[in-house]
Parts: C-alpha cells; sequence; structure tokens
C-alpha cells in the first residue's frame, strides 16, 4: 500500500490507500481556484519537462493533461506516437530512451497494452511515469476525477468543502458500474478508488462481459439491473466498444441497451439525487440515452472539467514534492 | 581419441554402480569397475558425478533458416553440448518452414558440423498454415521421424485425422502443440486472476485441455501415434494417462518452466516470462512437477525458444513468446526431482532414454547420419555420453552463454547439479566450463 504519490510514479489505484488517494482529491481541490483565475497558471513546475506520450490516441485526455501541465507551467514536449511505428520496429524500451535523451521530468503515458506504463518505468527510474491509460489494466486519473466528481457535489449539497469531508462521503455510498467491466481499465481504476475510500461497489452486465474471476473482486454483482439502479447513490457508466455488441461478447447494441443501457425510462425511475457518470466518449443511443446524458442528474462535463485540477494534482504529487529528486 | 573416465556412477538402463568407461574411436570400447587405459590415454576423473547417455531435447528452436540473429543451427549446437545434450530435434517453425525436401536437407547439412547430433523435425502442413499436408514420406526417407507445426497445433481436426492416417505407416509420429487457436486467441499470458487483474487476455488452461482431449480421441480412432508437447496442466497430464491405459500410443513432455516457474512471474509484465502455453497456475505446476516424477511424462523437452532482444523490449501482449531453456534444463530437472534425492534412473530416463526413443534415435532405430542415443552404458554402443555432477552449485547469468539470444527467464537462479563434459561420437566437446576449442 502507498500512502502518498509523493515522488511516485502513478502506475494503477490498486495500491493506493484511502490517505494517498484523498491527498490528491485535497491537492485537486485547491487546484481548482486556478482554473478559475483570468490567468490561469501557477509557477509549481516552472522549469520541469513533462513529455506526454500517446501510443493510442485519445484527444480528451492527452488535451486535459497538457492542459494541466501548462498551468503547472511545466514545459511540455508533446509526441504523438502512432502505433504503427512500433510494429515498424522500434521498441518500446528505444521509444522511450529518444525521449528521455531530450532531458525529461514526467512522461505521461497512453498505450493499447496493458503493463506498458509499468514496463517503461523500469527502462528510465529517474523518470516519473504517470499512467494515462493501458491497455485493459488502469486509467488512474479517470479514477481519481470520478471519485473527486462525487465528492464535490456530494459536499455541495451538504454545504460543505470537498476537503473539510475527507473521505467520509464516500461510508458506505452506494456505487453501480454498469456494462463492459472485462474489458474496461475505467472500471478497475474507478472501483480500486471507490473500495478504498470505503464505498459499496456493485457491478451489473452481460455475464460475457464480467472479467472471469469477478468473484475475487471486492465488489458484488447484480442480479438485477433495475433493483441495482434503485439501490444506487451513483451510477458510473461505461463506454461499450462497438465490436463487442458485433456478436461476439453480446448478441447486439440494440439487446445491450434493452438490457443494460441507462434508457430515458430506467433514468426516470432513479431517485432524483441519484448521480449519473460516464468516462466519455459517449456512445449516445447505446449505453446512455442521449437525454439522459443531458439531465442534471448527469455530471459528464463536470467530470471533463474536474480532469485538469486532478491531473494537476497528479503532475505536482509526483514531480514538484519530490522527496525522490535528489536520489534520481 | 581415447578417453578414460574414472570413477563416475555409471547409469545405464536399470543398473548403477562406480566405474570406468573407457571410449575409443568413437564408441564405448570397455565398461567396469576399475578399467586399465591404454598408454596415454586422457583421463576424466568423474568422482562424485553421474555418468550416462547423452541426453537428448526433442523440442529445440534453432531458428535457423531466417531468424539467424537470434540463433544459427551452430550456435543452438554449442547451448545444447554446455547442457550435457547430445542431440536435438529441431523445430520446423524456421522462415521458411521446413516443410519439403531442400529445406529439411539444408538443416541436416548445417548440422553435420556442429558440436551435436542435429536431427529434424518437419512440418506437417505445407507453411505451417495448417491447409495441406506437407510431403510427409519424402522427408521421412531423409531421416524426419517427427513432424510438428509447433508454434501452433493442426486446429483443424479432420486435416491432423488425415495426417494421423496418412503417418501410421511411415513409422515416423505426429507431435502436437495442444491450444485451440480460437479459445487462447489474443491471450498473452495464463488466464486467472492475476490476468484480469493485470488486465491480460488469458490463455486458458481449457484451450490446452480441450485440445489434448479431442487429439487423443482421434488416435483412438485412426490407430496412430501422437506425442504431446510441453503439456503444463495436471489435467492434460491426467487425459494422458487414461489414455495409456486404454493402450493407445501416446506419448508427452513437459518443459522445465513449467515445472518451475507459475504465472506470478508475469506481474512485472516483463516478456521474458511470456511463453505458449503460458506459465500456469501454481497448482498446475505442482501437478506437471508431480508427474514428472512417476506420471505419463516420457520426456523433458526444452523448448527452448531463442528471441533477438529488441523483441523481448516490447510491451507484453506484443512480444513473441518463448525462453530459452538448454543450458539450464538438466540442473531444473535434477532439483525438480528432489535434488540430492532425485533417481539417476528417472533424471536419464526424461533427459535421454525417453527422448530419444521418441526420436528414434536409439541403436535400434533406423537413422540416418545421425548416431546412437539414449544408450544403456554397453561396449559397441556409440559413445554419446555425459557427466553431470549432482554436488555442483551455479548460479545463471543472463550475458554468459552459448546460445546467440539471452532470454532465459532463469537470471540470477541458484541452481543445484551441472553437466561437467559431454562427449558426442567419443569426442569431448563440453569439459568443465564451457566447449572445448
Amino acid at each position: 500500500m502507498i500512502d502518498s504519490i509523493r515522488g511516485e510514479n502513478l502506475l494503477s489505484l490498486d495500491d493506493l490507500s484511502k490517505d494517498a488517494i484523498v491527498e490528491v482529491l485535497d491537492t485537486a481541490e485547491s487546484f481548482v481556484e486556478v482554473n478559475r483565475r483570468a490567468i490561469k497558471k501557477v509557477p509549481a513546475l516552472k522549469g520541469r519537462v513533462v513529455a506526454s506520450l500517446f501510443f493510442e490516441e485519445s484527444t480528451r485526455t492527452r488535451l486535459s493533461f497538457e492542459t494541466a501541465a501548462k498551468r503547472l507551467s511545466a514545459d511540455v514536449l508533446s509526441l504523438a506516437v502512432a502505433s504503427s511505428s512500433v510494429k515498424k520496429g522500434e521498441s518500446l524500451r528505444d521509444t522511450i530512451a529518444t525521449i528521455d535523451a531530450l532531458g525529461i521530468d514526467a512522461v505521461v503515458m497512453r498505450h493499447q497494452s496493458s503493463g506498458a506504463a509499468q514496463q517503461v518505468s523500469r527502462y528510465v527510474p529517474h523518470v516519473r511515469v504517470i499512467n494515462a491509460g493501458d491497455g485493459l489494466h488502469q486509467h488512474p486519473t479517470q479514477g481519481l476525477l470520478d471519485v473527486f466528481t462525487v465528492r464535490q457535489v456530494l459536499s455541495e449539497r451538504r454545504g460543505t468543502s470537498g476537503p473539510e469531508s475527507g473521505a467520509e462521503l464516500f461510508e458506505g455510498l452506494r456505487v453501480v458500474i454498469v456494462g463492459d467491466i472485462r474489458h474496461s481499465r475505467v472500471a478497475r481504476s474507478d472501483i480500486a478508488a471507490y473500495v478504498a475510500l470505503g464505498a459499496s461497489v456493485r457491478v451489473a452486465a452481460p455475464a460475457t462481459l464480467l472479467p472471469e474471476d469477478i468473484a475475487s473482486w471486492p465488489v458484488s454483482v447484480a442480479d438485477d439491473f433495475d433493483e441495482a439502479l434503485a439501490w444506487a447513490d451513483v451510477v458510473g457508466l461505461l463506454r461499450l466498444q462497438k465490436e463487442r455488441g458485433s456478436g461476439s461478447f453480446v448478441p447486439s447494441l440494440a439487446e445491450f441497451t434493452s438490457t443494460y443501457g441507462l434508457t430515458l425510462e430506467r433514468a426516470r425511475r432513479l431517485s432524483p439525487s441519484t448521480l449519473i457518470m460516464h468516462p466519455g466518449p459517449m456512445n449516445r443511443g447505446v449505453e446512455i440515452d442521449s437525454r439522459v446524458a443531458d439531465l442534471p442528474a448527469a455530471f459528464i462535463t463536470r467530470q471533463v472539467a474536474n480532469g485538469v485540477p486532478i491531473r494537476m494534482a497528479v503532475l505536482y504529487l509526483c514531480l514538484a514534492a519530490t522527496p525522490k529528486e535528489t536520489g534520481a | 581419441m581415447n578417453l578414460l573416465v574414472r570413477h563416475g556412477l555409471l547409469v545405464g538402463e536399470g543398473t548403477e554402480f562406480v566405474g570406468d568407461v573407457l571410449v575409443r574411436e568413437g564408441r564405448i570400447a570397455d565398461v567396469g569397475e576399475r578399467l586399465e587405459g591404454p598408454a596415454g590415454v586422457h583421463e576424466i576423473d568423474a568422482t562424485g558425478c553421474w555418468v550416462g547417455p547423452g541426453f537428448v531435447d526433442l523440442h529445440t528452436h534453432l531458428r535457423e533458416p531466417g531468424r539467424e540473429e537470434a540463433e544459427t543451427i551452430e550456435s543452438g549446437a554449442r547451448a545444447a553440448a554446455v547442457g550435457g545434450y547430445t542431440a536435438v530435434v529441431a523445430m520446423p517453425n524456421t522462415e521458411p518452414a521446413l516443410d519439403n525436401v531442400a529445406l529439411v536437407s539444408y538443416v541436416l547439412e548445417r548440422g553435420r558440423h556442429c558440436l551435436v547430433d542435429v536431427a529434424v523435425a518437419g512440418a506437417i502442413t505445407q507453411g505451417r498454415r495448417g491447409e495441406l499436408l506437407a510431403p510427409l514420406a519424402q522427408m521421412a526417407e531423409l531421416g524426419v521421424r517427427i513432424f510438428t507445426d509447433d508454434g501452433v497445433g493442426v486446429q483443424d481436426p479432420s486435416l491432423l485425422r488425415r495426417a494421423l492416417e496418412y503417418a501410421a505407416p511411415l513409422r515416423v509420429r505426429l507431435a502436437q502443440h495442444c491450444e485451440d487457436e480460437r479459445l487462447a486467441a489474443g491471450g498473452s499470458m495464463n488466464e486467472g486472476l492475476l490476468s484480469s487483474r493485470l488486465g491480460l487476455v488469458g490463455r486458458p488452461a481449457l484451450a490446452e485441455e480441450l485440445m489434448v482431449q479431442r487429439d487423443i480421441e482421434l488416435v483412438r480412432l485412426t490407430g496412430g501415434a501422437l506425442h504431446f508437447m510441453h503439456l503444463s496442466t495436471g489435467r492434460s497430464l491426467m487425459m494422458v494417462e487414461r489414455a495409456r491405459l486404454d493402450g493407445l500410443a501416446v506419448s508427452a513432455e513437459v518443459a522445465p518452466h513449467h515445472f518451475t516457474l507459475d504465472e506470478s512471474a508475469c506481474a512485472g509484465y516483463d516478456p521474458l516470462f511470456k511463453v505458449h502455453p503460458p506459465l500456469r497456475a501454481a497448482s498446475d505446476v505442482a501437478a506437471v512437477r508431480a508427474a514428472l516424477l512417476n506420471g505419463p511424462v516420457d520426456a523433458v523437452a526444452t523448448d527452448h525458444a531463442p528471441h533477438a532482444p529488441e523483441l523481448k523490449d516490447l510491451v507484453f501482449d506484443e512480444a513473441p513468446a518463448g525462453m530459452l531453456g538448454l543450458e539450464e534444463a538438466a540442473s531444473l530437472t535434477y532439483e525438480a526431482l528432489g535434488a540430492e534425492g532425485a533417481s539417476p534412473q528417472r533424471f536419464f530416463e526424461l533427459m535421454s532414454r525417453g527422448p530419444a526413443r521418441i526420436a528414434q534415435l536409439r541403436a535400434g532405430d533406423v537413422r540416418i547420419g545421425l548416431s546412437a542415443h539414449g544408450g544403456h552404458l554397453t561396449p559397441g554402443e556409440d559413445a554419446n555420453l555425459v557427466i553431470f555432477d549432482p554436488g555442483a552449485r551455479w548460479s545463471v547469468e543472463r550475458e554468459s552463454r552459448q546460445s546467440r539470444s539471452t532470454n532465459t527467464p532463469y537470471d540470477g537462479r541458484a541452481m543445484v547439479g551441472r553437466v561437467r563434459s559431454t562427449l558426442v561420437r567419443g569426442r569431448l566437446v563440453v569439459d568443465g566450463d564451457g566447449p572445448v576449442q
């Protein structure tokens, strides 16, 4: 268990303690204010170099990370590495060595293969590695911004601030995560974060979209999706990759929508206080009805907005407050 | 060259005694408790060592032609000699695949100039594509006795049925890499709790077991002979055991990594530990280990699979599968058999006699250009011998090896027992620390 990500890599949320997560959330809260200023910039990472290395295209996450780095005054090296360059023969080790040679302090990395960020962290031990999504494995900052958003909304409703409430709001919080759990790095990170903070998590999906070892996860499996929705304080939807619906995992997208989609009808039966979340990009009409996505109970754009302060907090903690700095 | 090996524990089939072996003109000239060597004979003191028939590897990827940067026939044979092998069977998944007379002849010819005997396994199907039979009879005439599409198994059951029927009168044996590629599709490690946590797609044990079961039934139907390569699960071995009780002509090998390492080695996403079939759950590792002692295992086979370093620097799911094995297999087998408690009989059965029987490399077999292996240590036999020191302690060093590649999963591992010398056709090719120049 890691109790603070200060000076550490952020590869997975699996091994973060409650304290470590709360520290990120509290730090992010202090950066929210920066994003409201006319001059949206602080000098925290002035002179530091952050490389963003995306082997898999992701405009949203990349933009969010790069914005976060720039608001902390870091220099950003942005490299779009088409995954085909690896296929052409360049190994992951060579790619990272090339970027390291330019002089970097941190690398924010997205890769289609699980474990790629961990492999890179072995190649460049002196560079902080922040996983921006690896294969089916983890998407740590998405998990963090999701719990950040939940804490923010719930503390606003109570009239307190996030940092005042710590992790208290998560005690017994009922979270349902729906959809393609098996292939989702977001689900793995979300579940780790919610469970570490004390929430109770149920997953709901067709059996083919649950991982084989779901019984060993710290969650329960919903027998009845509608009943789980009635139980939920938070409903987290996942993107269904279209190719999963071509008969390989579920018979059709339409069947998935009718059995596990958040249709307007189902949304109407939710308690008015239930939060609806989606990590984006959405397949409107598949896992979420288009009208549901625009309800006031849906916090999807808030999630996107919160991506920046969360990623500022992660970069700041991993880099600025670096006890490892001298040892590197 | 004459050699006198003194004071070793001489391990023949069913016999063990401390004594001397005199080697003359490539053959065992005499065996006895105390021999007088001719004047000027080179003597090797084998006190405390086991002396037995040289090892035979049924499963060696020599990579030539096509991937010479990873291994050549010559470098692979050198690694084999250091590992105590006097013969290896070269796998046909080269580029191009060994699926015709010209390519098989090429490898056999290159093998003639190497430190150990190089036998060849031919492909069952043209280009190993699993569609059309390769010319099995023509390759058999060159001395090929094993056919396999290794790397993958023959997926189409009707094609394997036909191959078994066709091969039976040729007195050759088909060998299968058992994994149903549909069930294993996209997988890079054993399917289970760990693969799910790591977000890696799994290759389920079922993919192997289903194909073992299917192939056993095809053997029952056709009356053919089939060798199961690198079995990695307890259930696979159990099915083979039952098939044998039914009198079917099935044999099985296991690989050192499957009885030494389990799936937890993959937790750091290091492609050195990626192999097909994958490293399994600890319970399967224990089952394979148990079968090594007294189960339906005919041979330890290395599945020595060299890969150039840049390929093992890829991400886990894109990196090629396979690991080295020739230079560590004997020590790992000795360790798995119980080290000090290991039976010399079982050790030489698994490392030498069993595989030599399957490869048809023994004295009574029809061999072409290859000497006899897996013998009894009696006068007149080809002197393919190994001297194994069960008391030696050493540790694996990744950079110091005979193979051209360094993708060993055992770097830094403490080992018990070591090959001291290897004699091929009476010639001392390895003595002490390495090949004899």
